[in-house]
């Protein structure tokens, strides 16, 4: 049995211990082919909460006095659809729900960072699961699954407004001008434009969540160190409570940031994609 | 015994990159968000009626600046806590 087996079935013997488990996911495969079971449940899960919410705010939905849930959906739809109307000018038919997708899953997935930091894996434990991490955009997988949709959908926009010829033609001859001998350049230029937009956008949600969630990890490990009532130890507690409500309470504003970001910058690309030079 | 000097030189070395990658980008964006904050309070008292638009291109930005900051510290993190520079030694 290894240190980490021991671990996943002991409890963990020191803090190291501790977070490198909770920073383990629930895996099958090998190599390329590793499928993060966790992920992949959490964030198809999430999917489904989406849709039921805003499918139970749709056949309630009435053109009376509105109730609280439908108020509440129809200023998160307006919401959206003005950040899109701002900035994107065209036909939004498209743009506009794939936004408002965008932002909602993204919160959700987000907001897991906030559920007691042992409590999923406790419940994956009773399925006999020892790794669980509950937060799927603190997996890269996951956020790069999304940048790489909105990069296909701005291409989408792209060759729309333009034209696969016209799309290629700006490729080579956008910044510097139609010369032959800049086409080289240009193109380079472009591309880096262009795949610097996914990774960022990928990087950005990823890094946020998960020095997120790492940050819970730590504070946990104060609590941890619980000894019995000595002053050390009461110390120790007390900065875990008051450390891990301000660090949640300022992690708020973080996971509806970052979604709310996600959502805009995927509405910007577009509108860039479309814009002729 | 050899092995464990190698292990303390690694760990060592990291320790610093950790601070380094920490600190260096937290410089860079507490001075991203001052110069941010201020402008913004600058155009605020200069035209009220703007707030409630600059305020969303704030935390838009703020997001934007602190992005790379937190990327920083999550890959410092996670050398500090399994670091693969030290996987080479078992």
């Amino acid at each position: 049995m290894s240190a980490a087996e021991h671990a996943a079935v002991a409890g963990p013997a020191n803090s190291t211990e501790y977070i490198t488990h909770h920073l383990t996911h629930f895996s099958v495969g090998e190599g390329f082919w590793t499928w993060n079971i966790d992920t992949i449940f959490m964030s198809v899960l999430l999917g489904l909460v989406t849709i039921a919410l805003f499918y139970s705010a749709s056949r309630k939905a009435t053109s009376g006095v509105p109730g609280k849930w439908q108020a509440f959906v129809e200023m998160v739809v307006e919401f959206v659809d003005n950040s899109v109307k701002e900035v994107f000018h065209l036909d939004r038919r498209f743009l506009a729900p794939l936004a408002l997708t965008i932002f909602v899953w993204v919160f959700l997935m987000n907001a897991m960072d906030l559920l007691p930091l042992d409590l999923p894996g406790k419940i994956a434990g009773l399925f006999g699961i020892h790794y669980w991490r509950v937060v799927p955009t603190a997996d890269l997988n996951t956020t790069f699954a999304m940048s790489l949709t909105v990069f296909v959908v701005v291409i989408y926009f792209a060759v729309k407004a333009k034209g696969a010829g016209g799309y290629a033609h700006e490729l080579f001859t956008a910044p510097f001008g139609p010369n032959p001998l800049l086409w080289i350049p240009n193109f380079f230029l472009n591309l880096v434009e262009i795949l610097s937009k996914p990774i960022s956008l990928a990087m950005r949600l990823f890094g946020n969540m998960y020095a997120g969630e790492l940050v819970f990890m730590l504070i946990a490990l104060l609590g941890a160190s619980w000894a019995g009532f000595t002053i050390a130890s009461q110390v120790s507690m007390a900065g875990h409570v008051l450390m891990g409500a301000a660090w949640a309470i300022f992690h708020i504003l973080i996971i509806t940031l970052q979604a709310f970001i996600f959502m805009v910058l995927t509405i910007v690309y577009s509108a860039m994609a479309t814009e002729h030079h | 015994m050899e092995n464990l000097a190698l292990i303390a030189q690694v760990q060592g070395y990291t320790a610093i990159a950790l601070g380094l990658i920490i600190g260096l980008g937290a410089i860079g964006a507490c001075i991203g968000i001052g110069i941010m904050g201020s402008k913004f309070l600058e155009a605020a008292a200069r035209q009220p009626e703007l707030i409630p638009t600059l305020q969303g291109r704030m935390f838009l930005l703020a997001g934007l600046i602190d992005a790379a900051f937190l990327i920083g510290v999550a890959l410092a993190m996670f050398f500090a806590f399994a670091n693969p520079l030290l996987a080479r030694f078992g």
